[in-house]
């Protein structure tokens, strides 16, 4: 059994909403089930997301956003990461509410992972793990 | 006097034995129940039945009582519904002050009795519709309010002596409840005419809805300012709703809700004594607010629960005498985190559920969730049918015909008991963080220290793990609804409304005396330097068209930011 390091997970809210129960779960689930969580808060910009996020060689980066917001900010987020060559290096989610149709929209500008208010504890660590050992990121 | 007669009881609780060893034994036997453990939605054992035995001292007379009297147990006025239902308050906001403005007018039309403002997350938190982080915000969820010129945008043709408003906001509270005030001097009405609310429960902004806009003691002193100032000049308004549904959106149980939220209201009372007001005058004026969750009886227990304990601690702690300032009158919502996207139309099943509790539980005015929120802010449809959920309860049920008409039943007494028990625990608990100096420095050293975010954070995870583990069903959720079907037309987001009101402000700013603006935000710098009370300064600032921003601002050169700790 070789041993790794644990999968390393930044999590974050943009703008200024403030619902942050359904990230502050994901965070105690993930750091559950193994993984290294860092929940940088709320009202934090892209930049600081990313900079984090390379500074410590994150494998995920986790967004949570219910302020109907997240086209904006999620624009300006992959801005961010295509700046630092961070695509495919990083796995990049979102989750909150999304309307069904602007799914495709996110996932054209890069979002690896769309997860709407009730999806599942499980099926999102499940997908992290997934797409990690495709290796889908590096 | 106690409840039951003691003899009585004892009969009953040997009646119950028998009855377990012969009938339930036999039928357990052929056929176990389903489940091992029963449990609330916060996680509470329930026992299969309840007996006089579970209330063994409860005391007709002291624990129950009459509505309208002493504890209070049964609801906060003699005749409840009877004279007159609660009011159906729907929230409403999105855009410009405009838009509102007309939906505000088509919930009037169609059966609303109060008026409720959502603002956008710029406005909630202190930043003009100008400010960056504001981007793709403004009126997003919520309307967007700049200047008091928005207000007067907001109430146009609405008669604000005669329809009670309440304003859902809270750091900016001393901000937009001004604006409101200056809107009122426009338009002629005086202020004592006018009746509502202003949330203005700054301390539940660290765990609970989080729009805080200034750390907390800053945040605090803002919200005492608005009490001092309206106890004296706008003696109709209710100065804090305190607010329990934001901690249990959050995630807390029902006894955690009950216990912060109670926690928060001794915390400005003893704020209020500070200033030399006595409990009989502000405290007739606070109100509250709470959450009501799917599990029907837990939810009508701890608001039976909430209003003992409230009257209990006003009269017996703090010495209030005037019964009013005992009243634990409260407003209710349906909580939106129990909505599901998938089969958007159960929904009007669950607001309809937890209306119902709300009312038994004896609520003063109530919101309904619309059954479209998990997928956007709702339609007007949705709206519609909430209060057309309302006036079915209100008018064909029966309902609310008799009080409390749940008091007495042995079930709910012994929840009201153990709720009451548990939300008492957890004031103990903050009050003993404070050292011995009480609830409000125990509230500051909780906050601070993260405890109250910690606690709900972990009922919240383990709420969703009794849904992942399929101990706790949701249809839609871990069981699978057939053939869901969208909801019909959900509300359609323009856009352009951000800019509308980034021109709107743009214009304000151009045409005004800037000179008279900077002089009226410096003397309010002045003002809050000085420990004095800042609410004429920044009426004064709302008449020379300051922004909020840039009142909001004015306040966090004196008290500083407060940035999020991330807890989890």
């Amino acid at each position: 059994m070789t041993t790794s390091k644990p999968t390393k997970v930044i999590l974050a809210k943009l703008g200024l909403d403030g619902h942050d129960r359904g990230i502050k779960v994901i965070a105690k689930a993930l750091e559950k089930a193994g993984m290294d969580v860092v929940y940088m808060g709320m009202r934090v910009t892209p930049e600081q997301v990313v900079d984090r996020a390379q500074r410590e060689d994150a494998d995920v980066i986790g967004i949570s956003l219910l302020s109907g917001a997240h086209k904006p900010l999620m624009t300006r987020l992959m801005k961010v990461v295509d700046e630092r060559e961070m695509r495919g290096e990083t796995l990049i989610l979102l989750g909150g509410t999304v309307p069904d149709g602007d799914r495709e929209a996110l996932e054209e500008i890069g979002v690896d992972g769309v997860f709407p208010v009730g999806s599942s504890l499980r099926d999102i660590e499940a997908f992290i793990r997934e797409r990690l050992a495709d290796g889908a990121v590096d | 006097m106690t409840l039951y007669d003691q003899k009585a009881a004892q009969k009953a609780k040997e009646a119950e034995l028998a009855w377990e060893h012969d009938e339930l034994r036999r039928t357990l036997e052929r056929a176990p129940e389903s489940q091992e453990r029963f449990l609330t939605v916060s996680g509470r054992e329930i026992d299969r039945i309840y007996t006089p035995a579970d209330a063994p001292n409860l005391d007709y007379a002291s624990d129950i009582g009459f509505p309208g009297a002493y504890p209070f147990t049964r609801g906060v006025y003699p005749t409840m519904y009877r004279a007159r239902q609660w009011t159906r308050r729907q929230i409403a906001g999105f855009g410009t002050a405009k838009s509102t403005n007309e939906r505000y007018k088509y919930l009037l039309a169609h059966g609303q009795t109060g008026l409720s403002t959502d603002f956008d997350h710029p406005t909630l938190t202190g930043y003009d519709s100008l400010h960056p982080l504001a981007e793709g915000e403004v009126g997003r969820l919520g309307v967007a309010i700049d200047t008091a010129r928005d207000m007067s945008d907001l109430f146009d043709g609405i008669p604000i002596d005669k329809v009670s408003i309440s304003l859902t906001i809270n750091h900016p509270a001393i901000v937009l409840l001004s604006f409101l005030l200056a809107h009122a001097e426009k338009v002629g009405v005086p202020w004592e005419t006018l009746r509502g609310t202003v949330q203005n429960d700054s301390l539940k902004e660290f765990h609970g809805q989080k729009t805080f806009a200034l750390p907390p003691r800053g945040a605090y002193h803002m919200t005492m300012d608005v009490v001092e100032f309206c106890t004296r000049n706008v003696p109709n308004w209710n100065t804090i709703s305190i607010s329990g549904y934001h901690t249990r959106e959050a995630g807390s149980t029902a006894g955690q809700e009950v216990g912060f939220t109670l926690a928060q209201g001794m915390a400005y009372v003893e704020g209020g004594l500070q200033r030399g007001l006595s409990p009989d005058e502000f405290g007739p004026r606070l109100s509250y607010f709470f959450g009501v969750h799917m599990d029907f009886f837990e939810e009508v227990a701890k608001l039976r629960a909430a209003r003992r304990l409230w009257a209990r601690l006003m009269k017996e702690r703090y010495g209030a005498t005037d019964p009013r300032a005992m009243l634990c009158r409260f407003h209710s919502q349906t909580l939106g985190s129990t909505l599901i996207r998938e089969g958007a139309l159960n929904n009007l099943i669950r607001g309809t559920t937890q209306a119902m509790a709300a009312v038994l539980g004896g609520t003063q005015s109530l919101h309904v969730s619309g059954y479209d929120e998990a997928h956007d802010i709702p339609s007007e449809d949705a709206m519609r049918m909430s209060l057309n959920t309302q006036r079915i309860i209100g008018n064909e049920t029966g309902v609310a015909n008799t009080i409390d008409p749940l008091g007495g039943s042995f079930f709910i007494e012994k929840l009201t008991n153990e709720i009451e028990e548990e939300a008492l625990a957890y004031i103990r608990t903050i009050e003993d963080m404070g050292g011995g100096e009480g609830v409000l420095a125990g509230m500051f050293a909780a906050i601070e220290n993260g405890y109250i975010e910690r606690e709900i954070s972990q009922a919240a995870f383990d709420y969703q793990q009794r849904i992942e583990d399929d101990e706790y069903k949701v249809l839609g959720l871990n069981e699978h609804e057939e053939d869901s079907v969208p909801p019909p037309e959900l509300y359609e987001h323009d856009d352009d409304e951000e800019e509308r009101q980034i021109a709107r402000l743009e214009a304000v700013i151009h045409e005004r005396d800037s000179a008279r603006t900077e002089a009226a935000l410096e003397a309010l710098r002045q003002a809050a330097r000085g420990n004095e009370n800042t609410m004429p300064f920044i009426l004064d600032a709302s008449r020379a068209d300051a922004t909020e921003g840039e009142i909001m601002g004015a306040l966090r050169d004196v008290f500083g930011d407060h940035e999020d700790p991330g807890i989890f």
